[in-house]
């Protein structure tokens, strides 16, 4: 796991993932996200940091069109995954949310069995032909999201009788499942106590070898900790957007200062 | 923060044991408002009780029926087996009452004595005679209820202290019977006819057969129509239409259609189903249809509100994942809401089976005296089965109209009692 001494975290170039150029959400008429500009590295994990209400949650929502799902909602702008426009009519936006998976604030399994809960995805994107295959699946997923020595002997045991680190565990392993190449995390931990809390950051870190990890967190110890990009966002705006040990050690804008040392927010 | 001591004025020093004119003010309102709710309780329930309490009083003899056991000689002089179903099955019941009075004239009294026996009973006897020939010549045992006069004086419905002549039965009819009971011929056993037979004209063979048949057919018809149906509009409407002038037009007018009278639907029924598509009248499935108009928005109403309580992070994890919306909906939202969607239609259909005016309209309130054997057999229901007895000027049809009220009661609580099983069994907590 990282430690907070980041001016030596290792940093390397990774090509560029997901792209957004020019950004605008809309809810009815009020004005979320004002012309943000954010390129998210492959393998990298990138933190959204900013005080409540600043639209970190909603931008997020963006890069998996989540926010399609709410009738008022509108965004323009330009977000590409590996150079593909995501907002093209073409797209269709339940392939999209197969590639960039989301885990969400609260714990939320499905009222099912654990092996189900994470079987769903790939059952309905046909990624197993068969039981066994599904089982593989199932166990690299939950092994993944280091819940395997917990679960697996309550496979058909309902996810919601889970701990809530567990279940929050089990959330991303059902993430992980459909084989997604971008994670959304959308404060993850915010739920959990610090000891759950641990294990996921340790899983986020894990899971920078295969994914791209996009996380919102209201924590900035845990942007710290766990990302090696952050943005600030604050108002709606992107203030500043950086590698994490810059931002926390030499902000260029004020409002990241104040921040970052607990003047706002 | 607000520092307290920038505030205008110092704080009130109050003490904690001596309650203060508005604490003292407070609690009076508490208990006065406790008393209204535990008064209204009351009154609901005392209400509900009485209204019971008087069906029961009037409803409980209906369930037991007065019957005579006789030893019938099948006499070959009256009956021969070449003339089946035919023969003089009345007058070998007259012989076998007549044996056991022998105060009464077998000449002069024999039209009166005939009198105590229903008049089901001698169809009772020809059909064991059709059914086994060989007991013409025999002695057999037959029992069978008494005429609706002999029952009410059996049951205490007749007051013996009467004037004769404002009595329905005469002294010697009295005497006849007491004769019949010293001789230990009489006896009450449950009232089996009442969910056996069908409507008939005479109070003491008149059954719910029919009524009961004819219910469950019309909330057949109905819930295959208006489940459906009502689930359908409800997914649309709820997960899939959007969100405009026009969908909200749609829900307003379901909701006013959930308040139209139901006599109206009635009409609607009697125009378009009967007159313009030209169905059959009294039928049990025009029955169900005219329902199914006012179940369906009971229906839709439930199922969406329990749609909506299924919380949104379901939505989204399921979204999350890459389902589509129609996978969403039919693969967690929709099993999630199922107990509530349940609920709504068990209450819908209850609502559904005692519903009395539409019935009438489509002339379900036929007098029928045998069983619908399909959905589109003329019948009744027991709504209008109550109807028609509620309109009926024998002593026997008052009784058994509250023992009908009572069994269509039985019926709504088992249907609400099996909504609040289902409830409470597959509620999920999150």
């Amino acid at each position: 796991m990282n430690d907070m001494r980041l001016t030596e975290r290792n940093m390397t170039d990774q090509k560029i993932k997901m792209q957004a150029r020019g950004v605008d959400v809309f809810y009815g008429d009020t004005q979320a996200i004002k012309t943000v500009d954010v390129d998210i590295q492959d393998k990298t994990v990138t933190a959204f940091i900013g005080p409540s209400g600043c639209g970190k949650s909603t931008f997020l929502r963006c890069l998996n069109r989540m926010n399609d799902t709410i009738d008022v909602c509108r965004v323009t702008g330009d977000i590409r995954l590996d150079e593909e426009d995501i907002y093209d009519p073409r797209v269709d936006p339940v392939q999209l949310r197969a590639k960039v998976g989301m885990v969400f604030q609260k714990p939320n399994p499905f009222p099912k069995s654990i092996y189900d809960n994470v079987a769903y995805g790939p059952r309905i994107h046909g990624l197993a032909t068969n039981k066994a295959e599904l089982d593989e699946i199932v166990e690299k997923s939950l092994r993944r999201a280091a819940i395997w020595d917990e679960a697996k002997d309550r496979l058909d045991q309902p996810g919601t009788g889970l701990s809530g680190g567990q279940q929050q565990r089990l959330c991303i392993a059902r993430a992980v499942a459909t084989n997604p190449e971008v994670l959304l995390m959308d404060e993850p931990c915010s739920a959990l106590d610090p000891i759950a809390t641990a294990q996921v950051e340790e899983l986020i870190d894990e899971l920078r070898e295969r994914f791209s990890v996009v996380i919102v967190t209201h924590s900035m110890q845990q942007a710290a900790r766990v990302s090696q990009k952050t943005a600030f966002f604050h108002l709606g705006e992107l203030v500043e957007f950086g590698e994490t040990s810059q931002i926390f050690t030499n902000p260029q804008d004020t409002r990241t200062e104040s921040y970052i040392t607990g003047r706002i927010g | 923060m607000v520092d307290t001591t920038q505030m205008g004025t110092p704080p009130r020093k109050t003490s904690l044991t001596h309650s203060s004119a508005q604490v003292a003010r407070r609690k009076r309102k508490d208990v006065v408002l406790q008393g209204f709710g535990i008064a209204a309780i009351l009154i609901a329930f005392s209400v509900l009780f009485i209204l019971v309490a008087s069906l029961v009083r009037t409803g409980y003899t209906a369930f037991v029926q007065t019957h005579v056991t006789l030893e019938v000689f099948v006499d070959p002089g009256e009956i021969s087996e070449e003339g089946l179903p035919r023969g003089g099955f009345r007058d070998v019941l007259t012989a076998a009452l007549l044996e056991n009075l022998p105060e009464a004239d077998p000449d002069e009294d024999a039209r009166a004595v005939r009198n105590i026996l229903s008049n089901g009973a001698q169809f009772d006897l020809r059909d064991r005679v059709v059914a086994d020939p060989s007991l013409i010549g025999q002695t057999i045992t037959l029992t069978a209820p008494v005429s609706d006069p002999f029952d009410q004086l059996n049951k205490g419905g007749v007051n013996r202290e009467t004037p004769e002549d404002q009595r329905r039965v005469n002294n010697q009819e009295v005497a006849w019977f007491d004769t019949l009971a010293e001789a230990g011929l009489i006896s009450t056993p449950f009232n089996i006819g009442l969910f056996t037979h069908a409507d008939s004209r005479f109070p003491e063979l008149a059954g719910l057969k029919g009524a009961i048949v004819g219910s469950f057919w019309a909330l057949l018809t109905c819930f295959v129509i208006s489940f459906p149906i009502g689930i359908g509009a409800a997914i649309y409407l709820e997960e899939f239409a959007p969100r405009n002038r026009m969908s909200d037009f749609i829900e307003v007018n379901i909701n006013n259609l959930a308040a139209v009278p139901s006599v109206v639907f009635g009409l609607l029924a009697l125009a378009v189903f009967l007159n313009w598509f030209g169905l059959p009248r009294s039928a049990p499935f025009v029955g169900g249809m005219t329902l199914a108009l006012m179940t369906m928005p009971t229906i839709i109403i439930a199922t969406r509100a329990a749609l909506k309580a299924v919380p949104p992070s379901i939505r989204e994890a399921a979204l999350g994942v890459g389902a589509s919306k129609q996978q969403v909906v039919f693969g967690h939202v929709l099993p999630l809401a199922m107990p509530g969607i349940l609920t709504g239609t068990i209450i819908g259909l209850a609502q559904a089976l005692g519903e009395t005016a539409p019935l009438l309209l489509i002339g379900m309130n036929a007098f029928i005296t045998s069983a619908a054997s399909s959905p589109f057999d003329a019948s009744t229901a027991l709504p209008t089965q109550i109807f028609i007895w509620a309109d009926s000027p024998e002593r026997g049809f008052v009784s058994r109209t509250s023992a009908a009220i009572l069994v269509l009661l039985g019926f709504l609580v088992t249907m609400n009692a099996i909504a609040i099983y289902l409830r409470n069994k597959f509620e999920r907590r999150w």
